[in-house]
């Protein structure tokens, strides 16, 4: 207080000298509500800009709060929108936001897009309008194609651009760590340096837009396009690597087979994220040879993804010797390796820290994971076989593994047949440090099989030993208890995923009074209903956003709901036209989401969108 | 004798997208030849999985995850009298016409036939309770009469068991079990019987009529729970379920498991793009993975290349015979009979091998016995989105109907786990 006091007295280069220390955006909300002069210090100091609802906000309002803003990241849809369960146009356009920085002459350097609409206008408007754009990332987007990647790269002469990433969302949280180690200072300020395509579904109009990065583009430091479906021109993508020297991030996508890639490792022998292409080759074929002895040279490889295509299986030990290196490891697009392959490439890779698979690889080598990689914090296990034969499956008995012999562990993601009590409860136990702890039962309401009881115990055990808890996802049969116990213990969740699961709207009603921090709910499939929706809904207003499909909401209590909460959107998505808007309030809504904003209505919505 | 079967034809033809399965034939003396533990497992999908599954659940038990307290009150004895409970259950349930989840009946399978016994033959025709592979193949009737196709197991006259045996199909998905409300004490049970009734096991020749979405299900089940109190319901709960119109196939639930589109697109259709012409995606692709018994990977194959029944022969060939020189050496485990290259080309160039597919019938077909040219309009026509199950055996037999008794002695099989690659149609 008294230190807050004194710093009223600072000049306001010094407080924002201090200020530049925060690096978290809750520290930097926080201090601006101090007093108006910390507030105007840290409104045209703040160059990082997160908005987790597109709609939440206008852009206009978020450049005149941060006129200086130099990174925006801007999320669209809700996250169940990964699952289809929100129409593709259901909106989340990045189009108004482009625009409204272009007009206003914002200095953008770097954009990152999660979840969605980006038009190749977008990103033509995007590569035109900011000549310092040196990263741009696309995490699960849709709309473009690569005409508009095309413009992005080739602006790269005029502008340059440094980093061009296209995927996953948790896959960027690792890239940009890896960027920030790497990324000379000056170079940044340079060039663009990022291109991150990741996971996006883009239509593929030409494989030649990688031609269109310039002679002149040297810059590159990330460079991923791994989602591509279509060909790529692969002299022009060994003549940008060569040119790279910088270039520290790569991932192919599956058209790059396996002798482009030796000769793109020969030239970069520098990069520190490969992601291989397609990997078949004959073992004994000079290709594969000359491949050995490049990967060899790749000491600097801390993390591998890719073999998206067929992989030889005798091909694999070329990657053996940098395996002692690799701290992050993605083989879930890898859907040909058999287990028996992925566990002799586990036995090489001691030092992982995360480790994404595909449950082929089984109880057994989970084991193997366990025993192998005792630096291990993230790991994710996704299902091989989606529809299922279930011929390498991965049961509670692999979690259980994984828990013991990984002590570091702190994110999971772990899709199942079974889970048991009594694994979980063991898995609390022996990692009490969980963030992240998301499981996935196949069957979503299966019981715990020894006893066939529900999990309530064990995600109760999990919510209590687990302090620091912020993400969690639900599966198996689950009754009121289990969301007692997370009412009752969770008290940094952030974000709750709730399948199937409840019997009263009571169980809504714990986690509501009792997750605090509770930015984001999400839930289908569960009878909570008007009781549970309309009891406390001034909590909707420190909330982000609330989804409710196939519950037990009737339209009545959402406009209820509406009426109360002026600053809050309540969306009914009534997409097969179920509801009839003029008859009663007492039929159900299939879907809703709900979200705090401070613009009122959106004017983008779809026909089928009402916002109450 | 041979064969089970698994099917997953209801969920997948349900599901909508075009993914084709992966089935296998067993027979015991492959399994023996072969080091059949890990073809059982894997081969079994159904009934197998949820045998080991049950398997695994009981080994847990045992061990007790040492030192947890937290499940020491579960002792064995608790558990068999449990399941001596499910069983009896479980019976009355079979003759109530109820239906249930596969697998759940593993732990407390009966060894006694009873349950086999002909007095539940008729519910098990089209509700079969009880996957478990030793009774399917000998007891259950054919379900499905294949009219005037030829299937397989048609073929097959020299394994007199084959004859009339059927694949069951078992929703995966539902291994859980049904549980029965003795043993259920909250209402979080009764809704997990909700969802038990819905997951009705189809034959697998009414897959392809179903077509309620599975969101009435889940909702439906949630429904009855809300008004279901504590376990007492159960029955009511099962009925209505019984009644409700076509059920429901779990891995219909839209956006279940939540797995990111763009991962199912990906995993589902690795590589459209290699059919590509002029640049873009061609229409005709359709790509399936056959995998070896044995071998540890699987190959991709675009069947739209091939233009003859040779031609994909000695692909597969070839593909398998560079499997088969790297194995021999280095993997020669006793008993573990591999082919050479030579035998392999003597085998499939005489004709010993042939290759088969599931039909939506869930009869196994020639795929010999289909003209190629019509071949992939029929079995993948461009709206198909029920075509579950395309797979591939090679087995001994020029003639299937001829040589079948050498099945299982020396023969290998193939087999192909195929997928529609969805957006490959027109």
């Amino acid at each position: 207080m008294c230190l807050a006091y004194m710093m009223n007295y600072f000049p306001e280069e010094v407080l924002e000298h201090v200020f530049d220390f925060l690096a978290s955006h809750r520290d930097r909300n926080a201090v601006s509500l101090v007093c108006q002069s910390w507030y105007r210090v840290e409104r045209f100091s703040r160059e990082k800009v997160f908005i987790g609802n597109c709609y939440a906000i206008i852009p206009e309002r978020v450049i005149a709060r941060f006129p200086r803003v130099r990174s925006l990241t801007l999320k669209g849809k809700p996250h169940f929108a990964d699952f289809n369960l929100v129409p593709s146009d259901w909106g989340g356009f990045v189009l108004p936001w482009i625009e409204a920085m272009a007009r206003s002459g914002v200095n953008l350097e770097e954009l990152r897009l999660k979840r969605m609409v980006v038009s190749d206008e977008s990103l033509e408007l995007l590569a035109r309008s900011f000549p310092n754009l040196r990263s741009l990332v696309l995490v699960s987007c849709e709309g473009f194609t690569t005409d508009g990647l095309a413009a992005i790269a080739s602006n790269c002469s005029v502008t340059p651009l440094g980093e061009l990433a296209i995927g996953d969302a948790d896959a960027m949280v690792g890239l940009i760590l890896v960027l920030a180690m790497i990324t000379p200072k000056v170079a940044l300020t340079l060039f663009l340096m990022e291109l991150d395509l990741q996971e996006n579904e883009v239509e593929d109009c030409r494989g030649q837009w990688l031609s269109c990065f310039p002679d002149s583009c040297t810059s590159l430091v990330s460079l991923n396009f791994a989602c591509l479906k279509g060909e790529v021109n692969l002299a022009a993508l060994e003549r940008l690597v060569a040119r790279n020297h910088n270039l520290r991030s790569l991932r192919l996508n599956h058209a790059v087979p396996l002798d482009a890639l030796q000769k793109i490792l020969m030239q970069a022998p520098q990069l520190v994220d490969l992601g291989t292409g397609s990997y078949v080759h004959d073992p004994d074929s000079d290709t594969y040879n000359k491949l050995k002895s490049a990967v060899q040279k790749c000491t600097s490889i801390r993390s591998l993804s890719g073999f998206l295509e067929d992989v030889a299986p005798r091909c694999l030990p070329a990657i053996y010797p940098i395996c002692l290196n690799l701290t992050s490891l993605n083989l879930s697009y890898a859907s040909l390796i058999h287990s028996s392959e992925l566990i002799k490439l586990i036995h090489h890779c001691s030092q992982l820290q995360r480790l994404w698979i595909l449950d082929c690889i089984g109880d057994k080598g989970l084991g193997v994971v366990a025993s192998t990689c005792k630096e291990l914090q993230e790991l994710r296990v996704f299902p091989s076989d989606i529809y299922g034969v279930g011929s390498a499956v991965v049961t509670e008995e692999g979690l259980v593994a994984i828990s013991a012999g990984c002590p570091k562990l702190n994110s999971i993601l772990y899709f199942c047949q079974q889970m048991t009590n009594a694994a979980l409860i063991t898995v609390a136990k022996n990692c009490p440090n969980f963030i992240r702890f998301r499981l996935c039962t196949l069957n979503p309401t299966i019981p715990d099989p020894v006893t066939m009881q529900p999990l309530d115990e064990g995600f109760g055990a999990i919510v209590q030993s687990c302090k620091g808890l912020k993400r969690l996802s639900l599966s198996g049969l689950l009754t009121d208890q289990v969301f007692l116990y997370i009412g009752m213990y969770a008290e940094q969740l952030e974000m709750l995923s709730v399948a199937f699961a409840g019997n009263s709207d009571k169980g809504m009603l714990y986690v509501l009074n009792g997750c605090k921090k509770l930015k984001k709910l999400e839930i289908r499939d569960s009878p909570f209903g008007n009781v549970a929706l309309l009891a406390d809904v001034g909590k909707y207003e420190t909330m982000r956003s609330l989804w409710m499909s196939s519950c037990e909401v009737t339209l009545g209590a959402c406009k209820t709901l509406a009426k109360k909460m002026p600053r809050l959107n309540v969306e009914v998505i009534n997409e097969n036209d179920l509801i009839d808007a003029s008859s009663d309030d007492r039929q159900k809504v299939e879907k809703m989401y709900l979200y705090r904003t401070l613009v009122g209505p959106r004017e983008d919505a779809p026909e089928f969108v009402w916002t109450l | 004798m041979l064969v089970i079967e698994l099917v997953l034809g209801c969920n997948r033809a349900l599901s909508g997208g075009n993914s084709l399965k992966i089935l296998r034939l067993m027979s015991p003396p492959l399994m023996g030849v072969e080091g059949g533990g890990q073809g059982n497992v894997s081969c079994m999908a159904s009934s197998a999985s949820m045998d080991s599954v049950s398997q695994k659940g009981l080994g847990l038990k045992e061990r007790n995850y040492l030192g947890l307290s937290d499940c020491s009150s579960v002792d064995s004895s608790t558990v068999s009298s449990l399941s001596e409970e499910n069983k009896i259950n479980l019976n009355l349930k079979a003759t109530e016409l109820r239906l249930g989840l596969p697998g759940s009946q593993s732990p407390e399978r009966d060894p006694e036939p009873n349950l086999l016994s002909s007095g539940k033959l008729d519910e098990k025709l089209w509700f079969p309770l009880i996957p478990s592979k030793d009774g399917i193949c000998s007891s259950v009737q054919k379900v499905v009469v294949s009219g005037n196709k030829r299937g397989y197991s048609d073929t097959i006259d020299g394994l007199p068991e084959m004859k009339g045996s059927m694949f069951i199909e078992g929703n995966w998905m539902f291994n859980a079990a049904v549980t029965d409300s003795e043993t259920q004490k909250s209402a979080g049970q009764a809704k997990f019987s909700g969802n038990a009734g819905m997951n009705v096991m189809l034959p697998s020749g009414l897959s392809g009529t179903q077509t309620t979405t599975m969101k009435d299900g889940p909702t439906k089940a949630s429904q009855e729970r809300a008004h279901a109190t504590n376990g007492t319901s159960h029955n009511k709960v099962n009925s209505s379920n019984n009644n409700a119109s076509p059920p429901a196939a779990k891995a219909q639930v839209v956006g279940w498991p939540p797995i990111r589109a763009y991962r199912k697109n990906t995993l589902a259709t690795s590589s459209k793009n290699n059919d590509e012409v002029d640049g873009k995606p061609g229409p005709g692709a359709l790509f399936v993975k056959v995998s070896m018994d044995g071998a540890p990977y699987l190959r991709k194959v675009d069947l739209r290349s091939y233009s003859t029944y040779q031609e994909l022969s000695s692909a597969l060939e070839k593909m398998f015979s560079c499997f088969t020189i790297g194995q021999c050496g280095s993997q020669g485990a006793p008993g573990r009979e591999m082919l050479s290259e030579s035998k392999l080309r003597d085998l499939l160039h005489g004709s010993e091998y042939v290759l088969t597919y599931e039909d939506k019938d869930g009869d196994w077909m020639l795929v010999g016995d289909v003209p190629w040219e019509t071949r992939w309009s029929l079995l993948f026509p461009a709206a198909c989105a029920t075509w579950d199950a395309l797979r591939f055996h090679y087995t001994s037999g020029s003639k299937p109907v001829s040589r079948a008794a050498g099945l299982g002695s020396n023969s290998k099989f193939f087999d192909a786990c195929a997928r529609n690659l969805s957006e490959l149609g027109p």
